[in-house]
């Protein structure tokens, strides 16, 4: 890459990661209780982006070995990607902030 | 296009989709933005991964098409048909397939840049590269098998006691040093995958064995804990493939689970090796001195002296545990609550963070049954309303409402907060029998003048007393 000092790529990868740390420790410390299950289950959807590295695998088509590695992988993954969202959204479809839903006037049946 | 030209889209797409990663979690901080939330991040991975295929490296796509075909049938079979209540087991196992994914991969790309070194075109192996690798592969195959355990458990196939095997301790700390030992072999001697499948499969034994001493209601931490590991091997198997996204998003669930079960913990006053460590609560009933439980005098009520008790009251906080969820029993309380709020009774909902098995499980349940989230308060909301309240009704939690764990410095829960049940006017506990609970241990919140005891199965019994209540006038 020319114009650019190139450090040593893992550093690199390092402090993305410490950042990327950071960044989710802010975020999920503000998460409220009430959602604990859906976060978990929506972060954990979110760790089957190594989906992306199974494609790759897969797709390189390098020996048989790493090909039926790779699909394995893949299926692993999307099951955690498909279902992860899926479940999650399923979940907090159910998240309502007040009595029933179709009520338009929120402040009439709950009591204070 | 050039290569260098399609690695920088692809790298641009991947930038994108770490921002709507984030953003996504974001919005997953407030009921209200959360299914936003949730949906961004969905698409942040459909980015990652249609910019993944217009990869060079990629030829043959049927393989693709296949994994992805395969994973998505299961995923959308399992995602829509299972229960809420069965939602603690399905997080982990799909957690364990991530782990598992990690696993591979790393495995895969160690054995493509062995491939490499032995035609040439790469000088060695290297070190950093190796290790990373070989962590990943390490960690998710223990979070593949700890996930399977953990689902075992919650479904109820493998015991939810703790399983204590003889030198346990012995046996870990063995497998623990032949999998580092082998890992650094391997390290200055990649070309060895038989070692390397075999580092995988100790490291999945060892995920078996660190998981099945820990007993059912330790569950929440051991969720957490694994969620957390399959975002770091997915972070570190991007170290290995110097993919971005992939450490970023591996990160960020990381720390995720990382907080959470620092929070499990805290609300159980234990540390994180005494509950990895296995064990609490399998020396059973039997341990505590003083009369056995069941010989104390406490009370016992009917469905129809615990509706009179409700009935006239003016204020109810329902307390739910694990038993409202084994027992299916939300739809049913919603319904007592409905019959109460048309008396005009103040109705709320006490949660322990502990409660049930996994984070938040109980406020999944109630919001599954409409009961809307503003009505349910955390610990710290909890404790000063309770001496406000008239009754206090337990359903199926126990020892996240005993008070031994403020007053006897001798209980094995002593110093865990709880929910200070006995603090309000009157309590109903709705119980199946006197049996103890999780820990082992007796509950004298069951004794107490306050205290009523309604047995029965917890839907059953909710049902009961509405069928009363619509009686009472």
């Amino acid at each position: 890459m020319k114009g650019l000092q190139v450090a040593d790529p893992l550093l690199i990868s390092v402090l993305i990661f410490v950042i990327a740390i950071f960044v989710g420790y802010e975020l999920i410390t503000k998460v409220p209780p009430t959602l604990h299950t859906p976060l978990m289950s929506g972060s954990n959807a979110i760790s089957g982006i190594i989906v992306i590295g199974a494609i790759v695998i897969a797709g390189q088509g390098h020996s048989s070995l790493s090909i039926v590695l790779g699909v394995i992988a893949v299926a692993l993954a999307t099951v955690n990607v498909v279902g992860g969202f899926l479940v999650t959204d399923r979940m907090l479809r159910m998240f309502r902030p007040r009595e029933r839903p179709g009520s338009k006037k929120p402040d009439s049946e709950s009591p204070k | 296009m050039s290569e260098q030209v399609t690695i920088n889209v692809i790298n641009g797409f991947y930038i994108v989709a770490a921002v709507l990663f984030i953003l996504g979690i974001k919005f997953l901080g407030s009921p209200r933005t959360a299914r936003k939330g949730n949906a961004l991040s969905a698409l942040a991975m459909l980015i990652a991964i249609s910019a993944t295929l217009i990869s060079k490296e990629i030829i043959e796509f049927e393989w693709i098409i296949l994994g992805v075909a395969i994973g998505s049938v299961i995923g959308i079979v399992l995602a829509r048909t299972v229960q809420m209540t069965a939602m603690p087991q399905m997080v982990a196992i799909f957690n364990g397939f991530g782990g598992g994914g990690s696993a591979l991969v790393a495995a895969a790309e160690f054995i493509r840049i062995n491939d490499l070194v032995s035609v040439g075109e790469l000088a060695s192996v290297p070190k950093d590269v190796a290790a990373i690798a070989i962590f990943s592969t390490v960690l998710g195959a223990l979070t593949l098998t700890g996930s399977l355990i953990a689902f075992g458990k919650l479904q109820g196939l493998v015991t939810t006691r703790p399983v204590l095997m003889p030198a346990r301790n012995i046996i870990n700390a063995l497998l623990g040093i032949a999998i580092v030992a082998i890992s650094v072999y391997l390290v200055f001697e990649p070309n060895n995958p038989e070692l390397y499948a075999l580092v995988g499969i100790l490291a999945a034994l060892f995920g078996i064995l660190l998981v099945m001493p820990i007993g059912g209601a330790d569950m929440p931490v051991v969720i957490s804990l694994l969620n957390s590991y399959s975002g770091i091997a997915a972070a570190a198997t991007g170290f290995v493939l110097e993919n971005t996204i992939l450490i970023v998003a591996g990160a960020v669930v990381g720390a995720s689970g990382l907080i959470l079960t620092r929070i499990m913990t805290k609300a159980m006053n234990r540390s994180l090796s005494n509950v990895m460590l296995g064990g609490f609560g399998a020396e059973g009933s039997s341990s505590t001195g003083g009369p056995a439980a069941g010989e104390r005098p406490y009370r016992s009520v009917t469905a129809e002296d615990t509706a009179m008790i409700l009935g006239y009251s003016q204020s109810v906080i329902f307390v739910p545990g694990y038993g409202l969820a084994v027992a299916q029993a939300q739809h049913a309380v919603k319904e007592l609550a409905g019959l109460l709020q048309e008396r005009g009774i103040s109705v709320k909902y006490a949660i322990h963070p502990v409660a049930g098995r996994m984070p938040g499980h109980m406020n999944v349940l109630l919001a599954e049954a409409d009961v809307p989230y503003d009505q349910l308060m955390d610990l710290d909301q909890s404790n000063p309303e309770f001496e406000r309240t008239d009754v206090a009704v337990v359903i199926g939690a126990n020892d996240v409402i005993n008070p031994a764990a403020r007053t006897d410095p001798e209980s094995p829960i002593y110093g865990m907060p709880i929910l200070n049940v006995d603090s309000a006017r009157q309590v109903v506990v709705l119980k199946r029998s006197m049996a103890v609970g999780f820990s082992g241990i007796d509950n004298d919140l069951f004794y107490l003048d306050n205290t009523s005891m309604y047995f029965g199965d917890a839907k059953k019994s909710v049902q009961d007393l509405v069928g009363e209540l619509r009686q009472l006038d």
